[in-house]
């Protein structure tokens, strides 16, 4: 079944009658960033305003692969359980040279988390239940068919003019949080940078709907024999929905590509029948671009807006969301007076470093797939041909480094006898605790959780964990106890076996304290 | 472990030969391709990272005087 595109309503808004009163934070994008962002904000008790020029959710899947991190937001945010049922899991990926198998990953979980590594979910759906939620939330105000026009911004605060059908209004805001995409028009308007490097390479990607038995798997392949010398990709969606995308190379006019008597022949190669239908189609450019800095005054940047990459990583939609993590809490306490502005540079330092490593694992992704003519090609082509005779080089086949949480290098108290997967930086990892989990007891306020002893008088909650073998291994390692600071984004601030009130109350404010 | 620069392949003489025996008969491109082979197969012999990066300062010295 296609996706029913319902138009949500519009509402007029107050401001067109009389001058609205200042708003905290207003968000521009109604897509999976800019309404999880409202969400957390929310779940931070900070009211927002969204607008959105359109009333529609995404139209085409788009970003599809959300990753276990993500999953673990979406549950704060009270959307997984839905997300889950109607995502199709999937934990195995084939890389394929030619017709020949050369590589396959199994993301098998280790056992202990609540959620699973990746669930394969179009975009419509992630926006249509994150709306849902928001439409009903009362610190929510969404508002569509609201088009920014113009931003103007002073130290104190920012304007924004908007458009809507009955006529333009002005807002002021606080803050205003632009997620408003790849194109950005608030980038734009503010005349920012967008630099990086930009690929001289273009996919097709298509969804079609057909009744089939392929395997809940992704499948990559580098010169298949259905597409002559070029890539391609094959991934299962939910309502027999497949995702394909084929490398066109340069020289391909987009325009041309799209239209499906172009299409249809070359899908009919990958799936070596014409028993589908044609639900979407887009062509696009590999470029990997970030701005310079997220945070531009009044102005903060967060998901595509800020930093784009070449696909295949699942680093777009998911990068989007761990941005939203590290900024709702700051952005949350700067605007309800219980931090200082200057705490946004701790967002863009995280943020930035983040975006950074999407980028290289992206652009070394996109080197590996559409090699310069050469010597790297040559090298590449050598690296599957000896992947099909020895195993060190199978791993070496890149077809996308699938997202990962960043680890942060944050400066902080830590304690190398404790294992390096909960290290200061890191998302805590997850663990039973009684019949739930670790992770749904952190993530709202900053928190200490004490395993195996007990944690000095403090100003701040403390969770007594359950000590399973799960929880030794990922919190304890050999050591007897330990105390681990954790901040609102489930990120650990840091750690030691034994500390002193002293000790952790210094860790607590640099949490709250700009880089 | 850094980059052994000092002799230490046992026949060397013998593995030369070798060498240019597995390259005969090749054109030049298959030259190449056998060579960066060859050079994806001993890196990840050697495997250190400090090693291999030696290796290719060195090999790029090289290649300018």
């Amino acid at each position: 079944m296609p996706y029913d595109y319902k138009p949500f309503p519009y509402h007029s808004p107050p401001g067109l009658d009389a001058a609205e009163p200042r708003h905290g934070v207003v968000i521009v994008g109604a897509g999976p960033v800019g309404l999880a962002l409202a969400l957390e904000l929310a779940r931070h008790d900070q009211p927002s305003v969204v607008l959105d020029d359109n009333d529609v959710v995404s139209v085409g899947s788009r970003a599809i692969c959300w990753s276990k991190r993500s999953l673990e937001i979406f549950d704060r945010l009270g959307i997984a359980e839905k997300a889950l049922a109607k995502g199709v899991t999937w934990q195995v990926g084939r890389t394929f040279h030619g017709d020949r198998e050369v590589f396959n990953f199994d993301l098998l979980p280790e056992a202990g988390h609540k959620m699973p590594a990746f669930i394969n979910l179009q975009q419509y759906y992630v926006e249509q239940f994150l709306a849902e939620v928001a439409l009903a939330h009362p610190l929510i105000d969404l508002r569509f068919k609201n088009r920014v026009t113009a931003v103007e911004q002073n130290a104190n605060r920012a304007i924004l003019d908007i458009e809507t059908p009955e006529g333009a209004y002005a807002l002021e805001a606080g803050y205003v949080v632009a997620c408003d995409g790849a194109r950005s028009p608030l980038r734009q308007m503010l005349h920012l940078d967008f630099a990086g490097e930009l690929f001289e390479e273009r996919f097709l990607i298509a969804d079609i709907e057909m009744q089939g038995d392929f395997p809940s798997e992704r499948h990559f392949w580098f010169e298949p024999p259905f597409h002559n010398g070029q890539s391609a990709l094959l991934h299962k969606q939910p309502d027999n929905i497949y995702r394909i995308d084929l490398q066109l190379g340069w020289e391909a006019d987009p325009e041309v590509e799209k239209q499906p008597e172009i299409v249809i022949p070359r899908i009919e190669k990958v799936v070596g029948h014409s028993d589908f239908r044609l639900d979407w189609v887009s062509v696009y450019t590999f470029q990997c671009r970030r701005l310079e800095s997220f945070v531009q005054g009044r102005v903060i940047f967060a998901g595509d807006s800020a930093h784009v990459v070449s696909p295949f990583g699942a680093r777009g939609g998911n990068s989007g969301l761990q941005d939203v993590d590290a900024l709702g809490w700051r952005l949350a306490a700067i605007a309800q007076g219980r931090a200082d502005a200057g705490l946004l540079a701790a967002y863009d330092a995280e943020r930035a470093f983040a975006a950074d490593e999407n980028i290289l694992n992206s652009s070394r992704a996109t080197r590996f797939m559409t090699p310069a003519d050469g010597v790297e090609r040559m090298f590449r082509d050598e690296v599957l041909n000896l992947a099909g005779h020895a195993d060190f080089a199978r791993p070496m086949a890149n077809s996308g480094r699938l997202s990962r949480p960043c680890s942060y290098p944050l400066d902080a108290p830590d304690d190398a006898a404790l294992p390096p997967v909960s290290r200061p930086g890191t998302v805590a990892p997850d663990a039973p605790q009684g019949n739930g989990w670790l992770i749904d007891a952190l993530g709202r306020e900053c928190l200490v959780m004490a395993i195996g002893g007990e944690a000095p008088d403090l100003g701040l909650p403390i969770l007594r964990a359950e000590v399973n073998d799960t929880l030794r291994a990922r919190y304890l390692g050999e050591a007897p106890c330990a105390l681990y600071l954790i901040r609102p984004d489930q990120v650990i601030a840091a750690r030691w076996q034994k500390a002193t009130t002293v000790q952790i109350e210094a860790a607590h404010q640099a949490i709250w304290t700009a880089p | 472990m850094t980059l052994i620069t000092h002799p230490n392949i046992t026949d060397a003489d013998g593995f030369y030969a070798r060498l240019l025996a597995a390259h005969q008969g090749l054109s030049e491109a298959e030259s190449q391709r056998l060579n960066a082979r060859l050079v994806l197969i001993l890196a990840n012999h050697v495997g250190d990272d400090a090693a291999l990066e030696e290796a290719l300062k060195l090999a790029k010295a090289a290649g300018q005087s």
